[in-house]
């Protein structure tokens, strides 16, 4: 189908494009993109031939379709927390065309045929492109590797064994050696299981007065020092996911001026609460990486301000009811975020710490460059993948209307501002809240 | 001619003169091989001892038969069946063996540098069979004999060894002669095999083997330890034998005339596909039948004469 | 000093490898079962020419085949340097066959004790001759040639150096005196 979508402000941070301008879409790709255009696709004036559907964006922000790189499908094995297809229905939702999802599934993803399942399953409910991410180590165990050149083969973009950590870095070291001569990332969940054994929450004062175990922020850093060191020895391209503490972006800033190829995200979580938000023993707000400590939230912010943080990712972690409606000590930890993870990081243009631009380059060429997928812009000929927003729209966040299985959020009854309204996938619309 | 040289250690060390000399005597061994009565008595009352603290074959059997189609008196002694098993020191064994005045030791051993170890301590010469993963060098000199009298020589060729190449005494040894002679050498295998620094041996280095045979006059397939598997160098042997042997689809990159060479024993189906290996371009029998006539070569260019 | 004399010029090796041609078919009695073989290096070249010489009369090619006796030297421990290995091609059957030794001097015999050895891990041949061009005399062991171009008694501080045209561009036969 044929669509012209007149009128936006056009962001586009993969061609440094900031303006209004005009969208035509053609045949699934991006036909032209330009000052002005009129329905046949040619810089004129105005009017209206037959079958092309014109949009009129005056007030939206068009942007390429955005990215989340870090997200949890639970499929297969955990269907009744959420599947492929109902993550693919939040995704768009929440404005995101491409998602990579993790391998901590049952089976884990730690072989062909479930790539190739997941793989399958996106394409039979065709709504955002799903990329699957496989594991670092047979089962996520950590002990031997898993088949990287047939994962390659079967569609997987990187490799990480999140949800757990690689605890052996001699199995971390070749993890990253052969992924690089396969010019894949491998994204590292840094987590000291001994350091962070027993622990519910962060370490700090909070946890102190409440009682709970915490979770130091050296558990953290401890990995992320020694998978940076790994990744400097190795030459090979090193992500740290879901990065929580103020030593983690440190390390991460000292190494990238050092040239380590080292790159990383943080989740809307992480900018926006602190472990205050546990005070009252809500599960919602149980997740891990925990909720930070007010020093490491100001340093998640600066990292994003300075650069030291590329993406924005949500680490979508749908939990069912019976995960979370249980004591603090048993709930299952994460947090629900792809239909709220734009609103969320669009409050930080609000304060001024990001400008438009540089929000949307972290929710959109920069993951797409970490993956090596030809998404992420709005160059004529690329995928029609594209998001606009309202950046006006004020709406309340209603875990009830959630499309995601899981309705585990700590932000429920949020009064926030900046919405997808309209998320076209390969030329359709696949999201329409306008 | 002699050679100068008390021991065979490495072809780290040997200059191209002196690995001329070695082949070109190889070549005049050949013939023997296949005469009637396969034997001259040239080492006509010398001792030659096999000194094998790994497992082998192969290697132990070439060299028994090169010594004993010379006349010579061959004594195998393998690690297990020995005095080892009692207990009984590299250097003990050793000096033990001196006093009953052999001739030539051949040793192999599990760890790098033995062989120097008794070089440096014994009269006799000592020629090594494989030390570690260090070298083996009369695998690499009939490895390059062979490469001779397929190819008429050997400088400006390309050649390719694909493989576990950290792990490889074969490939180091090769490395080294095969640059000497003027040979444009290439590594390949997981990047989990390559050892650090290694284009600084004067090799190029590809991930892909696609790529590493591509226009390859000679493609060396190095053997895989299953043991590796374990250790994380890699993760199955089937991810391997999908990626990484070669076979009838990717053969098709390297130049029409392209000869094949494997150090042997062969894991059919991992590293190389049993088509290839039995195939019209593999030389794989040849290297074994130059490795008598290399072994004999050597025995006889370290006796002959007092200087 | 040095005093060098030629004994024989390319004619007169020329008529010697021709009468010893004829030579060798009158004792064998035609070619049947005969067979050549030239001792490195110069003993070959000689065998070629016999060869070519021994077709030309009687209309037959006869086998030829050449033999290195390096391996099977007796001062191989006590010489000061390996030689160089020579090539060894003997294609045929030497069972109850007449084998014509050809060489260029006869001098100790050790070399001729060296080839008979050799010959004799080939197979066992009916009967061994030896043709020499030179024969110098200063025998070690019990060996005579049959075939003999010219003999040439010399004493011990004599060397006699043969040169043939295929190795040494020119035939000629040389004997100095070497202090």
């Amino acid at each position: 189908m044929t669509l012209l979508l007149k009128g936006g402000r056009v962001v586009d941070p993969s061609r440094k494009v900031d303006g209004t301008g005009d969208l035509l879409i053609e045949n699934g790709k991006i036909a032209r993109s330009a000052g002005e255009l009129d329905q046949t696709g040619k810089s004129r004036g105005k009017g209206a031939p037959p079958g092309v559907e014109v949009l009129d964006l005056r007030g939206k922000i068009v942007v390429p379709g955005l990215i989340d790189m870090h997200t949890h499908l639970r499929e297969p094995g955990f269907e009744y927390k959420e599947t492929v297809a109902s993550g693919s229905e939040a995704a768009v939702a929440g404005g995101f065309t491409s998602v990579a999802c993790m391998p901590n599934t049952n089976p884990v993803n730690d072989n062909r045929s479930i790539t190739e399942f997941i793989r399958r399953k996106a394409a039979e409910c065709g709504l955002a492109n799903i990329y699957p991410i496989a594991a670092i180590s047979l089962k996520s165990e950590g002990a031997l590797l898993s088949e990287y050149w047939d994962l390659k083969d079967a569609g997987a973009i990187g490799f990480s064994d999140d949800g757990r950590s690689v605890m052996n870095a001699a199995l971390m070291r070749r993890a990253l050696e052969y992924a690089s001569s396969l010019d894949m990332p491998v994204i590292a969940h840094c987590e000291d299981r001994n350091l962070s054994a027993g622990g519910m929450m962060h370490e700090g004062f909070v946890s102190t007065e409440i009682g709970l175990p915490g979770i130091p922020g050296i558990a953290e850093d401890v990995m992320v020092a020694r998978d940076i060191l790994l990744a400097e020895y190795t030459g090979a391209h090193l992500h740290i996911a879901h990065v929580s503490t103020a030593g983690a972006v440190r390390l991460i800033r000292e190494a990238k001026a050092r040239g380590v190829r080292v790159t990383a995200e943080t989740a809307p979580h992480y900018f926006t609460l602190t472990d205050e938000a546990v005070r009252t023993f809500d599960t919602a707000a149980k997740v891990y990486p925990p909720l930070r400590g007010a020093e490491d939230r100001e340093a998640i912010r600066e990292g994003l301000r300075d650069g030291t943080i590329d993406v924005i990712a949500s680490d979508h972690a749908p939990h069912a009811r019976t995960d979370k409606e249980v004591e603090f000590d048993y709930a299952a930890s994460g947090i629900t975020g792809l239909e709220t993870s734009l609103a969320l990081s669009f409050g930080l243009v609000e304060e001024g710490l990001l400008t438009l631009p540089e929000l949307i380059e972290k929710m959109t060429v920069n993951a797409a460059c970490i993956l090596r997928i030809p998404k992420g812009t709005l160059t004529e000929g690329a995928d029609a993948d594209i998001t606009i927003i309202d950046p006006q729209r004020e709406w309340t966040v209603d875990r009830g209307l959630f499309r995601s299985r899981g309705k585990n959020t700590p932000f429920h009854d949020w009064p926030l501002k900046g919405k997808a309204v309209l998320t076209i996938v390969g030329g359709e619309i696949r999201y329409r809240d306008c | 001619m002699k050679l100068n040289r008390k021991d065979i250690l490495g072809i780290q060390e040997l200059s191209v003169e002196e690995i001329d000399l070695i082949l070109e005597t190889a070549d005049s061994f050949i013939e023997v091989s296949t005469r009637e009565i396969k034997k001259v008595p040239t080492l006509r009352g010398k001792t030659v001892v096999n000194l094998f603290y790994e497992a082998s074959t192969r290697t132990r059997t070439s060299f028994e038969i090169a010594g004993k189609r010379l006349s010579a008196d061959t004594i195998n002694i393998s690690a297990s069946t020995s005095s080892v098993v009692k207990g009984e020191t590299l250097i003990d064994t050793a000096k033990n063996l001196e006093a009953m005045n052999p001739d030539i030791i051949v040793i192999r051993h599990s760890a790098a540098g033995a062989p120097h170890m008794l070089a440096g301590i014994l009269r006799q010469s000592i020629i090594n069979a494989g030390d570690g993963a260090h070298e083996h060098p009369t695998q690499a000199l009939l490895d390059m004999m062979t490469i001779r009298t397929k190819k008429g020589g050997i400088a400006g060729l390309k050649v390719a060894i694909v493989g576990d190449i950290t792990h490889s005494r074969v490939a180091r040894s090769n490395i080294h002669g095969l640059t000497k002679m003027g040979a444009r050498v290439c590594v390949s295998g997981p990047a989990t095999m390559i050892p650090r620094g290694i284009e600084k041996m004067g090799v190029a280095v590809h991930f892909r083997i696609e790529e590493a045979i591509r226009d390859a006059d000679i493609i060396m397939m190095l053997r895989i330890q299953t043991e590796r598997e374990k250790q994380n160098i890699f993760p199955s042997l089937r991810e391997y034998a999908q990626y990484f042997s070669l076979n009838r689809k990717n053969i098709g990159f390297a130049r029409k005339d392209v000869l094949i060479m494997h150090p042997g024993p062969i894991n059919r189906g991992v590293e190389i596909s049993p088509d290839i290996a039995d195939g019209p371009h593999s030389i794989i029998l040849d290297q074994v039948t130059n490795g008598v006539a290399v072994r004999m070569a050597l025995l006889y260019l370290l006796t002959g004469g007092t200087s | 000093m040095e005093q060098k004399k030629v004994v024989m010029d390319a004619e007169g090796i020329d008529r010697s490898l021709t009468r010893i041609a004829y030579e060798i078919l009158e004792k064998n009695k035609g070619v049947r079962e005969l067979v050549l073989v030239g001792i490195q290096t110069r003993g070959v070249f000689l065998a070629e020419r016999l060869c070519r010489k021994i077709s030309g009369i009687e209309g037959k090619k006869i086998p030829l085949g050449l033999l290195d006796i390096t391996l099977y030297r007796d001062d191989l421990q006590t010489s000061h340097r390996a030689p160089r290995l020579g090539k060894t091609d003997i294609p045929f059957s030497l069972d109850g066959k007449k084998v014509v030794l050809i060489d260029d001097v006869l001098f100790t015999g050790r070399t001729i004790r060296a080839a008979m050895d050799c010959l004799i891990d080939f197979g066992r041949p009916k009967r061994i001759q030896l043709a020499v061009l030179i024969d110098r005399g200063h025998r070690e062991l019990p060996i005579r040639a049959d075939f003999v171009g010219k003999n040439l008694p010399s004493s011990l501080w004599e060397a006699v150096s043969v040169s043939l045209t295929e190795k040494d561009g020119m035939d000629e036969v040389v004997i100095e005196e070497s202090i």
